[in-house]
């Protein structure tokens, strides 16, 4: 009687970031850019909110880094696995139009959310421009799709081992000296968006940043993801996730991402710990 | 009423009210003086012939009762738990006025609990009319209103956000008070009715307003889960939540056992609860078998507090302090909050409601040192599927506006609970609901 979602694909993309497509019609069917599902792996799961980064007939596919207990048991599921609950699409989707020309800001595992905005930029009659920023060449995810998405595409790490050598909040300004620039995406962890954000806002560029705030429900109804955006607070579930960069306070929101750090520790003890008796002994 | 004693409760999420004994019920139901002109119906939302089903009881025929409830009420073991009777059916008992009145609330209980031991039985249907109705929202109103249709002959399309159905019933009222696993049965027995129930669908998004509309009637039942919150500074430090999350976490995503469970909750080792009504103590008396020192406060007089007596009574045996006439005012706080500050409040002349309105007092501020901060100052209607339905009247504190037969400015749309009441309790949801079920069958009749 149980709806459960199968995994048609697994696959590893880099260190620690893994890709999945998974068959959930419902959503696949109604998902926009912007957008995100809430999966909940299995009985005894928690909720987290994951970025739809792409869409392909019954199924759709979510991109993460494996950190936390959830993330890194669902990095272990395989083709054929299932996923208990999928809740979604949720959230706003990303307000699209004709602006002219449009900067895709990724950093490191956000920059998997870029590809499906960048589509629907395109698709609007945008000129595209894509950075992707990591911190070394081996963690640069989807460079083909935005590749095919993008008018140009850049790429920079912090350690110089791929592209420029430096931050992507650097080859936007780079690209904001070159041309005009009428709106920029950012996407990528809380304090890159903070940092970058700063790159536009004196010349005043409508810049949007997509936040990933804990939730549990992710409906609007408990209010566990309230960030602050130009002083009133907000429900990243529905009022976002996508927010005027300029206007959120990036600091509560950092502060509120790291509430259950050592309760996070202590369920990935645990799940590890689980994970070698598992692995370790062969069962009689 | 038979509680478990305190010091064995406040460790636990098991049922603190044990019930009745068969002998008990039967003795308590043959005090029932089966009025011509019985007033208890009356006072019941969904108009249960009680003194019908005390009759059976009286004789021992507990199977009969429980078809006499099921005629009128869908989800007895639910209402005989949560409803306020002393308001309402046994408010009205004819013998409540010179002595105590018939506990009809623990009778409807005990009924129900019998038969989910014995066997339920299913209630009538009517012949399939082949017309299709969708139902927004699995709570109170919702799986009243799937129910009653189902019964009617219609094909219903339950669709639910959460992974589970029940509503608030599984997410906001704790298990020691309405254990989840009679939820569970009551919710199976609405969809043994051939109710077609879909979970993690978000009406308004996984579903859209056309879709919805290609159905051939709509009930809306999405109640009010939005959560108010202060509006005081520190309002966003870790250890805030609204009472919605706290209960959420514990009650839905089981908290309370961190890290067999995922979801993790502060457990607060002092917990200040803002708020007098039911939501209130069910948020004290979580934190308080989360191992929390937890102090009440609200703003009124204690005589104003809108939960239950009985939940009161029961939430200060548990050890929750009391602190009437204040407000919290302030967190404090740098990396997490340390403490609440509150201040007095006096009452003054009566407002809007009828009852005194609290005022601030100059001066009067205290601190109370705490960890965790609960606000459960109430719920709004929950505004995102109604803010997807343009055409849709609401009122000013965006609730759906109603005609008396459940009827809202859409055509097709019905509504019922407290998207239209604004927060309000179980029984009127399933009582509107009901309302709403007959008005949507009148009107498909007529086409």
């Amino acid at each position: 009687m149980k709806p459960l979602f199968r995994i048609e694909r697994s696959e590893s993309l880099a260190d620690k970031v893994h890709q999945i497509w998974v068959k959930a019609p419902h959503v696949a069917h109604h998902a926009q850019a912007g957008q995100f599902v809430i999966f909940r792996i299995d009985e005894k799961g928690e909720r987290i909110p994951l970025t739809i980064s792409a869409v392909d007939g019954d199924s759709i596919r979510v991109i993460f880094m494996a950190i936390g207990k959830t993330t890194t048991h669902l990095s272990t599921l395989s083709a054929g696995d299932h996923i208990h609950d999928i809740a979604g699409p949720l959230g706003k989707p990303t307000v699209m139009m004709k602006f002219g020309t449009c900067v895709l800001v990724g950093g490191g595992v956000g920059t998997a959310n870029l590809p499906i905005i960048a589509r629907a930029a395109k698709a609007a009659g945008n000129r595209v421009i894509g950075i992707i920023g990591a911190r070394n060449a081996s963690l640069i995810i989807v460079e083909d799709e935005m590749k095919a998405a993008c008018d140009e595409l850049h790429i920079s790490t912090d350690d110089g081992s791929r592209g420029f050598h430096g931050f992507a909040a650097d080859l936007l300004k780079q690209t904001m000296a070159r041309e005009p620039v009428d709106s920029v995406w950012i996407i990528g962890p809380a304090m890159m968006m903070k940092v970058t954000a700063e790159a536009t806002r004196a010349a005043g560029i409508r810049t949007i940043v997509s936040l990933n705030p804990i939730m549990v429900d992710g409906t609007g109804m408990c209010g566990s993801c309230r960030v602050i955006v130009d002083g009133e607070t907000k429900f990243a579930c529905v009022d976002g996730p996508e927010f005027d960069a300029h206007k959120v306070d990036f600091n509560t929101l950092m502060q509120r991402l790291r509430m259950y750090q050592p309760e996070e520790k202590a369920s990935m003890e645990k799940f590890q710990e689980h994970q070698c008796r598992c692995g370790g002994e062969p069962h009689a | 009423m038979h509680d478990r004693p305190v010091d064995q409760r406040v460790h636990d999420f098991a049922e603190v009210d044990g019930g009745m004994t068969p002998r008990e019920a039967m003795a308590e139901a043959e005090r029932c003086l089966q009025c011509k002109k019985p007033l208890c119906v009356k006072g019941c939302p969904v108009t249960i012939d009680i003194p019908a089903f005390l009759r059976e009881v009286a004789a021992g025929d507990f199977k009969k009762a429980a078809v006499i409830i099921k005629e009128q009420n869908t989800l007895p073991a639910i209402c005989g738990r949560v409803c306020p009777q002393e308001v309402q059916c046994e408010g009205e008992c004819i013998l409540g006025k010179k002595e105590k009145p018939v506990a009809i609330g623990e009778l409807e209980r005990f009924v129900a609990d019998q038969e989910r031991v014995q066997g339920m039985v299913m209630p009538q249907k009517k012949q399939a009319t082949g017309r299709r109705v969708a139902v927004v929202g699995a709570g109170p109103a919702g799986l009243t209103a799937a129910a009653e249709l189902a019964r009617m002959g219609y094909h219903v399309t339950l669709f639910e956000s959460l992974h589970a159905a029940g509503g608030v019933l599984m997410y906001g009222i704790p298990s020691f008070r309405l254990p989840k696993e009679i939820v569970k049965a009551e919710i199976d027995a609405v969809l043994a009715l051939g109710v077609e129930l879909k979970l993690n669908h978000l009406v308004g998004r996984s579903v859209t307003p056309r879709e919805l509309l290609s159905y051939d009637a709509v009930f809306l039942g999405t109640g009010a889960g939005l959560p108010y919150f202060m509006g005081i500074p520190g309002e966003n430090l870790p250890g805030v939540y609204s009472a919605n999350e706290f209960l959420t976490r514990v009650n839905l995503m089981h908290a309370d056992r961190f890290p067999v469970f995922d979801t993790p909750v502060k457990r607060g080792s002092r917990v200040v609860v803002a708020g007098g009504g039911n939501v209130a103590m069910d948020a004290a008396r979580v934190a308080r078998r989360l191992g929390g020192k937890v102090t009440l406060v609200y703003r009124r007089r204690e005589e104003a507090l809108p939960a239950r007596i009985a939940e009161v009574e029961r939430a200060k045996e548990e050890g929750i302090e009391f602190v009437m006439c204040a407000n919290p005012v302030k967190i404090i706080g740098d990396q997490a909050m340390t403490g609440v500050e509150c201040i007095k409040m006096e009452m003054c002349a009566l407002d809007d409601s009828g009852r005194p309105e609290p005022k601030e007092m100059g001066g009067s501020h205290f601190t109370i040192d705490a960890d965790v901060f609960i606000a459960a100052i109430g719920q709004g209607p929950n505004p995102l599927l109604i803010g997807e339905l343009p055409e849709l009247k609401r009122g000013k504190r965006g609730n759906v506006i109603v005609d008396e037969h459940g009827h809202t400015s859409i055509r097709k749309i019905f509504a019922g609970g407290d998207v239209a009441t604004g927060a309000a309790t179980v029984i009127l949801a399933m009582g509107a609901a009901k309302t709403a079920a007959r008005a949507i069958d009148r009107m498909l009749r007529e086409e």
